[in-house]
């Protein structure tokens, strides 16, 4: 029997530590580890978070832990302007890219995919492990970033590369936020400090992680494809394939226009070309004469062309495991599964015809606006039909509150409440007055921030138990979910009123300004809950960490779900079906059938069950 | 059913004596993939699939590349740089390349390994070729006083130039092994998966090609 095993899989069992668990093709394992990458530089970005409320609550404050870090970019341990804008640019980076971009789609989708297709593998096992070290190299040249700008030794190695590199200002990693807006981020050291060597290498690791993408969407269209066991028909899939491969599909298309920006970024840096400088341009009190043809708009365009399909390959995989979810524990088939899968892929593709819309107030013609405008609006269809549609898969259903019953229902909350606001700044003439305001933070942490996240923390008390073998803690984890429940509607919900007040968003202090005295006690407040919200996260990393080896065992199937993955040992062998090809002959929610012997049919059980 | 069971497939002669026959849809459609129905372990459409997703997302970069290229020459302070002629050359060879690759996949299904060794080597040295012609264009352009560094059209030839050039040398390198291993006398998963490799192969090099006759086409035409 251990010969057929090997037979059918392409790619034997590993034997030594490196190949299991370090440079691992086995799907599964890179899986894990872009989760482990995810949990890791979330942390980074939380603490960067919590930095920067306390900064704008206690202004002046001494630190003396920050003042021994970052002696230029805190000096006496009070932070510098510079420091707070660099901690604004560095938490959007890590937090879009290594955290919601890795482990809604790299993480669980590289682990739940070919399982749940009945695949024993990803197409290309080894472009898979590419993919994640290629992302990894990313993740450490941004963190390189923050010491080649922020620390003077280290600034100093780089000075080595040539003069766009020279060395950075001491203030803690680049500054130019997530967007990283031309013309400044194209000028370098005499943009102001902040713009020096770790610029270079913020555009390096995005570069890099763009490919790191691009191999893993490449992977996972190729393995949904190609790759699906007998009996998995397209419409038989899980809604959660449906998201991944809608998120591969976006990664596909937008990841290159990000790739080919950022080259022409790194150039206008380091070679001196002149694509987003132009000419007879005034920087810093001088003029910039070795420049000459450029279009500052153009970058922009570029990267919300890339931005905007970027937010979808965030939240995308959180409604796929979303609607997963709910079906699975309202004990009910997925409200109208069909509608479903079309809502996903409009709200993907329409993705891709709304940048403009973050460019309102940038310089655009009043007849594209009213263009991207609508097209914007009309996403909210394909979004309300996803709404509904969970509210009907709830409604009059026998539901089960576990823990990641509670993040599903959490992630379709912060959806609604995220989302709606989307419709009130993608009209133009409310865009007007509520750009760059805190009123903009609410809505895209609500949606693609929180909402994301919300997902993933569904999908991992969800598949936990498959992964690991063991239940995670419930208790703490509904304690998790309603502290942090409570706790992001505390920190956003005020956040609007900022905005309707017109409190800018990135500023370092707002002291100085009479009209927003009074929000003092709203931004003391959210500072709390931020603070509370940030602390119980370690709830969570203890719940994670503890029970993969103190949690109650679990058995194949804990939840009592329907699709392939659960048919399976907890955690799965090393080709996920030992050999035996699963054959489907069920959709993947057929969940109360009535007249059956079970409330659950699971997705191989042969025709006769029904 | 019988298109599940690989070895019968296989054997049917395609488009030549030899060649196995062209799958004819995209993917597994559910009907489990082959690896499934027998002994083979080769979802064979993979490498083809692979390579059209590949294509659309380069085509996405230089989309992007190619709109900015567009929008900058609207600018007052663009600069018209005229096409060296070394690029004429270049697009000569590049085109030739695309008939010779076409030749060794043909000379191939005809069972002629020795000829489909000839003209898959004659395909490297015209990309080699393309490649020196290339360069040669740059130093043109150098003689000529354009830089990377300066009015965007001529850093456009550059960028152009040098990215489509990184993406041909995957194509080149792809080639070189199609040629080192063309002595090799292969059966069954093997050469079912060379078979694969080489379709996808000649897929991307006729990209590669259609690819710079694009950019060639902006630079010269759209001044």
């Amino acid at each position: 029997m251990a010969e057929a095993i090997h037979e059918v899989h392409r790619h034997p069992a590993p034997t030594g530590f490196i190949r299991k668990y370090i440079f691992s093709i086995d799907h599964k394992v890179i899986g894990i580890q872009y989760i482990l990458l995810a949990l890791t530089a979330v942390i980074v970005g939380l603490v960067m978070s919590v930095l920067m409320r306390m900064n704008l609550s206690w202004p002046g404050t001494n630190w003396p832990i920050l003042g021994t870090l970052f002696p230029t970019g805190a000096p006496g341990g009070i932070m510098t302007p510079e420091f707070y804008l660099s901690l604004v640019t560095m938490h959007g980076t890590i937090m879009v890219f290594f955290v919601l971009t890795t482990a809604p789609q790299g993480g669980f989708g590289n682990y739940f995919l070919p399982i749940q297709i009945g695949a024993d593998d990803m197409a290309f096992p080894y472009l898979n492990m590419m993919s994640f070290w290629v992302t990894f190299v990313g993740f450490i040249v941004l963190l390189t970033a923050i010491l080649a700008e922020g620390n003077l030794t280290v600034g100093a190695w780089f000075s080595k590369l040539g003069e766009s590199f020279a060395a950075g200002s001491g203030t803690v990693g680049p500054i130019g936020g997530w967007t990283g807006y031309a013309p400044l981020s194209a000028l370098g050291k005499i943009a102001g400090p902040g713009q020096g060597a770790g610029v270079n290498l913020w555009i390096i690791s995005i570069a890099i992680f763009c490919v790191g993408s691009l191999l893993g969407a490449l992977n996972f269209i190729t393995t949904l494809l190609n790759m699906r066991t007998r009996g998995m028909t397209l419409m038989r899939m899980p809604l959660t394939c449906w998201a991944w491969f809608t998120t591969a599909i976006l990664a596909l298309l937008s990841f290159p226009v990000l790739l080919g920006g950022g080259i022409l970024l790194l150039l206008d840096r380091v070679a001196g070309t002149s694509f987003f400088i132009p000419g007879g341009l005034y920087v810093s009190g001088a003029l910039v004469p070795q420049h000459t043809g450029g279009s500052p708009l153009l970058w922009q365009h570029l990267f919300w062309f890339f931005g905007h399909p970027e937010v979808y390959i965030a939240i995308l995989p959180g409604m796929g495991a979303t609607s997963h979810i709910l079906s699975t524990f309202a004990r009910k088939p997925v409200f109208g599964y069909r509608a479903m899968v079309f809502a996903i892929f409009a709200i993907g593709m329409l993705g891709f015809f709304v940048w403009g819309h973050h460019m309102f107030i940038s310089g655009m013609s009043p007849y594209s606006a009213i263009a991207f405008s609508v097209l914007t609006l009309s996403i909210g269809v394909p979004s309300a039909i996803k709404t509904f549609n969970w509210l009907g898969t709830l409604w009059g259903a026998r539901i089960r509150f576990t823990t990641p019953m509670l993040f599903a229902i959490g992630f379709v909350s912060l959806f609604v409440a995220g989302g709606i606001t989307g419709l009130v700044l993608g009209q133009t003439s409310l865009d007007f007055f509520f750009h760059d305001t805190y009123f903009v933070t609410a809505h895209f942490h609500l949606v693609m921030g929180v909402a994301s996240i919300f997902g993933m923390f569904a999908a991992t008390y969800f598949w936990f138990p498959k992964m690991f073998g063991r239940m995670m803690n419930e208790n703490l984890g509904k304690f998790h979910f309603w502290i942090t429940f409570l706790g992001v509607y505390a920190i956003f919900v005020p956040f609007h009123a900022m905005g309707m007040v017109g409190m800018p968003r990135r500023y370092a202090q707002f002291g100085e300004y009479e009209f927003l005295k009074n929000t003092h006690g709203l931004v003391l407040f959210v500072t709390v809950a931020a603070i509370i919200t940030a602390a119980v996260q370690l709830v969570f990393y203890f719940n994670f960490f503890w029970s993969m080896f103190k949690g109650k065992k679990a058995g194949d199937n804990p939840w009592e779900a329907t699709t392939l993955e659960w048919g399976i040992p907890s955690p799965p062998p090393h080709d996920n079906f030992a050999g035996i090809i699963p054959e489907v002959h069920h959709g993947p929610y057929e969940f109360s059938v009535p007249g059956a012997a079970k409330d659950y049919i699971m997705q191989t059980d042969p025709e006769a069950a029904t | 059913m019988a298109t599940v069971t690989s070895t019968e497939t296989a054997a049917k002669p395609g488009i030549g004596p030899g060649w196995p026959k062209p799958p004819g849809k995209n993917g597994s459609n559910g009907n489990g993939h082959r690896r499934f129905g027998g002994d083979k372990k080769f979802p064979k459409d993979s490498y083809r699939i692979t390579v059209w997703i590949l294509m659309a997302s380069i085509v996405m970069m230089f989309v992007a590349l190619a709109s900015s290229y567009i929008i900058l020459s609207g600018d007052e302070k663009w600069q018209p740089v005229r096409m060296p002629r070394a690029f004429l050359v270049s697009t000569a060879l590049i085109l030739v390349s695309s008939v010779t690759m076409t030749m060794a996949r043909r000379q191939l299904s005809l069972g002629q390994s020795g000829k489909y060794k000839a003209w898959l080597s004659l395909t490297l040295l015209l990309g080699i070729g393309f490649l020196a012609s290339q360069f040669k264009g740059w130093q043109q352009l150098f003689a000529a006083g354009a830089f990377l560094a300066g009015n965007p059209h001529s850093s456009f030839y550059y960028l152009f130039t040098g990215a489509h050039g990184i993406h041909l040398l995957g194509g080149l390198s792809a080639v070189t092994y199609l040629a080192v291993r063309s002595g090799q006398v292969l059966t069954g998963l093997a050469r079912e998966k060379r078979f694969a490799a080489i379709e996808a192969i000649a897929l991307y090099w006729h990209f590669m090609d259609g690819l710079w006759v694009g950019l060639f086409l902006l630079l010269w035409l759209w001044k």
